[in-house]
């Protein structure tokens, strides 16, 4: 039962940070249909942004700093870049982003070097929240989860009850009429994107020092992240905070299970021979296999429901 | 994709010819031992970069999973030879590519089914997906897949065919050029048959390609097998050159990545842009990296400068150049070359002695604050080197920009030239 | 005598808004047809419908008394209906007569082989060429489409629809956008390479549907409310209520 809260909670943190990520790259993608390559990356510079505030100016100014600088750092790039390959098409916009992402990790590591870096959380925010059954939560995950839902709470007003929301939702699907209505929209595609990367910046600020703060932070999550919006289905970010969870979840369970279909069939009473060429993969224990899960879920997901979980876009 | 140079027969003898040549005699041209390793690299890597363009330049099919299949055709070679050699089997090296080749189709049969159901960015993600899993998969069985110290062979095994041990390097170059030479011939036959012609049809529309009769998967699903085949032909010649598979690497996504910066840099828009893509990965990756610590930066900067100012890459800078020669109008840009070349370089100067002393502090601080930069010494820890630097980059950068603009707008009034004289004459290039 | 195209009971909504309710049509071989109606009334969606980029939510659509609806639009391609759209909708980057080209590859069999090169296809070459010169490009022939005024893409749209030799053809708009000499010769054009095929065309110009169709069917809100020859179209209540609202009905008030 601890086992199973405990993971849960986990889960659902984990799964919530993947969901601040998704959500920015949903938006920018439903909005300008720009897969941002370098979403990880503005996460990633987020978090090293915070690490040198932290150490100047303390945490808490951070959290709000961090996240500005890292949205005027993305809005400059729509405006001067994106903007440009826009008129060319889906392709060079994505390989645009491609290109900035690997300008970013080789800037980081330039300035902060190839290591992980000793980001820490603030005293306020260090020990366990509660205890249960003799394992602790962090205060920092829960945290980060309180960070999520509030940000998941501020999208949803923005989008919902603001004008500038309504302008967005309807820039979303016929750009072209909003502008024709007046609106500036490459404004509020500045706007979006800035807001997307200040985001994902956000998520790695606190992230950052709840998990590792390292120039492989990036590559390591991206690529997860793409694979919540493909399972989520492109577009939706109700499908992207399903499968946020799902992908969270399932995948703390599983690296703490250490069972492998040997051990079943062990229990089942056949016994794998040793040396039989199936048997390392027979033998491998669901934990060892769990980085792999949403890869695997991925494939599933476009052999068995092409378009998502919840997918409306038909690319 | 764009065949202007090659409709006369006459143009295709030459081209062919020329390449042939070239394959040939390149080893006597360049005679040091890492003139001929680099050879040799460039010679598989053109068959991978051709492989990519198959999907991206011609099927419009951006794949951030490309390592997949050139890394299991090394696989598939490897795991071959060390058969053959265990057993005693006769099978010679020079059919092992095809080993690689029938794996990295075999594996694209169900990875293609799945990928080519959706396209553009999708397809983009999905490869990328697909990438991490068989990654992650081969690093999971490291009994298979060879873990941490990869798997090793011998490439002399075996008899020598016709007195041919492949142990010499320039034994093994030219195998690799007569694969290299042969599949590009093939690759380039592909172009101009149906089944690459709808392949363009569906990249450039994919609903009318549908409503003229053609189920649009089934079109790139055959594709991605066939850019699967010559990928992994690629990848097994490249495992034979280096005599060792290592999962982590073969298959890795940062090597996909390498193969997507070097085939657009290179150019997507014209059959032989992968080829030039595939020369310059083999010359960073050898003689920059050398030269600079900060040689990823620089290419970076490239990809993106290329991405906004030149998306054709530098096929497509070569052939514009070579229809403005054709239309007698090249002459007249000397003088703004110079210009624009001058400017360059002094931003280049300015910018790369900066980003080479930021190098140096970060990475070799302990050394000494002295960073040689072309010749002349300078010492980090004062001011002048910085404000020299900054100094001669802004000149280039206000120089670059002027002389740009000038140089775009007689460029543009050469083009509309050429436009309107082909109106009058009812052709086109 | 079995028609060549068959609507029935065609419905199709998009969420809860009812698109098409209910859409009856039955077009004889060798019909030209013009489906005309104010904007909004479900024109197009019609088409996607028959031409298979939309799904019917219930009801039929039969080509030559086969059942179409729900299938691919390749596989209704194959079966021998074409179309052309109202946005010019062609492959950009290809040459007038590789566009031709690949319109008639699927139609003579050549499918998805690699093994041949395009250059030995004789008949599909001659086939090609034939259409260029047909359409009236055959000065532009290695032009790269994109590089085309917009009447000649529409053109060239209008020879990849009959490119595969398709029995019954669906034009979008055909004429949209062109000028009064333009649309005259396209109309020439249109009759000229449909002749002896079925013929559906969406029209707004009505010199056009009058001279071109030999039926023409009115949609009113999703709906065919009338399908007759063009004098009996001209003098039914309904369509002129349709399109002149109540004011008809006003007048022949006030003239009491």
């Amino acid at each position: 039962m601890e086992f199973f809260t405990i993971s849960l909670l986990n889960g659902l943190s984990y799964g919530l940070m993947l969901f601040m990520l998704s959500s920015g790259l949903t938006l920018i993608f439903s909005m300008m249909g720009v897969l941002n390559f370098a979403h990880a990356s503005f996460y990633m510079l987020g978090a090293y942004f915070a690490f040198a505030l932290s150490q100047s100016v303390g945490y808490w100014p951070a959290l709000l700093i961090a996240p500005l600088a890292v949205g005027l750092v993305g809005a400059a790039f729509e405006q001067l870049c994106l903007r440009r390959v826009h008129k060319w098409g889906h392709v060079p916009e994505l390989l645009i982003t491609f290109g900035l992402s690997y300008l970013v990790l080789e800037v980081v590591q330039l300035i902060w070097g190839r290591n992980v870096v000793p980001y820490g959380l603030p005293d306020q925010l260090q020990g366990p929240l509660f205890t249960l059954y003799g394992t602790q939560f962090p205060k920092s995950r829960a945290f980060v989860m309180l960070v999520a839902v509030l940000m998941l709470g501020a999208i949803w007003l923005v989008l919902q009850r603001t004008r500038i929301g309504l302008v967005i939702q309807a820039a979303l699907t016929h750009p072209d009429t909003v502008q024709a209505l007046g609106h500036n929209v490459p404004r509020v595609f500045m706007l979006v994107f800035g807001g997307g990367a200040a985001l994902a910046a956000l998520a790695g600020v606190v992230a950052g020092n709840t998990y590792v703060t390292e120039p492989a932070m990036a590559y390591a999550v991206g690529s997860i992240i793409f694979v919540v919006v493909v399972v989520g289905g492109m577009g939706s970010l109700a499908g992207a905070f399903l499968a946020s969870i799902l992908i969270g979840v399932v995948q703390t369970f599983a690296v703490a299970i250490d069972v492998s279909l040997a051990d079943l069939l062990g229990a089942a009473g056949l016994k794998v021979a040793s040396g039989n060429p199936m048997e390392q993969a027979l033998r491998l224990t669901v934990a060892q296999v769990a980085p792999m899960l949403p890869y695997l879920f991925m494939v599933l997901i476009l052999i068995f429901r092409p378009r998502g979980l919840m997918g409306t876009r038909e690319d | 994709m764009s065949a202007s140079t090659m409709t006369t027969a006459r143009g295709r003898w030459l081209a062919w010819g020329g390449l042939a040549a070239v394959l040939i005699a390149a080893p006597w041209i360049f005679r040091s031992s890492l003139a001929l390793n680099m050879l040799s690299q460039m010679g598989y890597l053109i068959i991978i970069c051709l492989s990519y363009n198959l999907l991206l330049g011609q099927g419009g099919m951006l794949s951030f999973g490309h390592a997949v299949f050139t890394g299991l055709g090394g696989y598939a070679a490897v795991a071959a030879i060390g058969y053959v050699d265990g057993h005693g089997v006769a099978f010679p090296l020079v059919l092992m590519p095809l080993v690689g080749g029938l794996m990295g189709a075999l594996v694209s049969v169900p990875l293609g089914y799945v990928s080519t159901r959706k396209a553009g960015t999708t397809f983009a993600m999905i490869s990328l997906g697909i990438g991490e899993l068989v990654v992650a998969f081969a690093i999971m069985l490291p009994d298979l897949f060879g873990g941490d110290g990869g798997i090793s062979i011998n490439r002399t095994y075996g008899k020598p065919w016709g007195g041919i041990t492949f142990g010499p390097q320039i034994q093994l170059y030219y195998l690799i050029a007569a694969y290299c030479f042969i599949c590009t011939a093939l690759m380039y036959a592909f172009t101009a048959t149906p089944l690459g012609r709808m392949l363009n049809a569906v990249r450039d529309n994919p609903e009318r390609a549908q409503f003229v009769g053609y189920n649009t998967q089934l079109v790139r699903w055959y594709s991605f097998i066939i850019a699967g085949f010559f990928a992994g032909v690629g990848g097994a010649l490249g495992t034979i050159n280096f005599e060792i598979f290592n999962a982590a690497d073969s298959l890795s996504g940062m090597r996909s990545g390498a193969y997507l910066l070097f085939t657009f840099l290179g150019g997507v828009t014209f059959f032989f842009g992968p080829m030039i893509g595939a020369v310059l990965m083999v010359l960073c990756t050898v003689l920059l990296s050398e030269i600079t610590a900060a040689w990823l930066l620089y290419l970076g900067l490239v990809f993106v400068l290329m991405i906004m100012y030149a998306p054709g890459g530098v096929a497509s800078l070569i052939m514009m150049n070579v229809r403005m020669a054709r239309a007698g109008k090249l002459g007249r840009f000397a003088g703004l070359y110079g210009a624009l070349v001058l400017a360059c370089a002094l931003l280049m100067l300015g910018a790369s002695a900066l980003i080479e002393m930021i190098y140096h502090m970060q990475l070799n601080a302990a050394i000494g604050s002295e960073v040689k930069y072309l010749g002349m010494r300078l010492d980090a820890a004062t001011v002048a080197p910085w404000l020299g630097a900054v100094a001669v980059a802004l000149i280039g950068a206000l120089a670059v920009h002027q002389v740009g603009r000038r140089f775009a707008h007689a460029w543009g009034k050469a083009q509309e030239e050429i436009e309107a004289g082909l109106q009058h004459g009812g052709q086109t290039a | 005598m079995t028609c060549a195209l068959e609507l029935k009971n065609l419905c199709k909504s998009f969420g809860k808004t009812e698109i098409i309710r209910g859409a009856n049509l039955a077009v004889r071989a060798g019909e030209r047809v013009a489906i005309i109606g104010p904007n909004g009334a479900g024109k197009s969606t019609l088409f996607n419908l028959i031409s298979g980029r939309l799904a019917p939510t219930s009801g039929e659509v039969l080509l030559n008394g086969t059942r179409i609806d729900g299938k691919k639009p390749f596989e209704i391609n194959r079966l021998g209906l074409s179309r052309s759209f109202q946005i010019t909708n062609i492959f950009p980057r290809l040459s007038v007569f590789e566009n031709l080209r690949c319109a008639v590859l699927w139609s003579l069999g050549y499918r998805y082989t690699f093994l041949r090169f395009l250059s030995s296809l004789h008949d599909a070459n001659a086939r090609a060429d034939q259409l260029v010169a047909q359409v009236g490009l055959a000065a532009k022939r290695d032009v790269q489409a994109v590089n085309l005024t917009y009447a000649e893409q529409r053109a060239l749209e209008i020879g990849i629809t009959i490119a595969g030799g398709a029995q019954v053809i669906l034009l979008d708009e055909p004429t949209a956008g062109m000028s009064t000499t333009e649309t005259a010769r396209f109309i020439a054009l249109i009759r000229e390479v449909t002749e002896g095929k079925t013929l559906l065309t969406v029209e707004h110009d009505m010199g056009v549907v009058f001279g071109l169709a030999d039926r023409i069917a009115v949609v009113v809100y999703g709906e065919v409310i009338a399908f007759d020859t063009p004098e009996a179209i001209r003098a039914n209540a309904r369509v002129q209520e349709a399109y002149l609202g109540s004011s008809v009905a006003e007048a022949q008030e006030g003239a009491h």
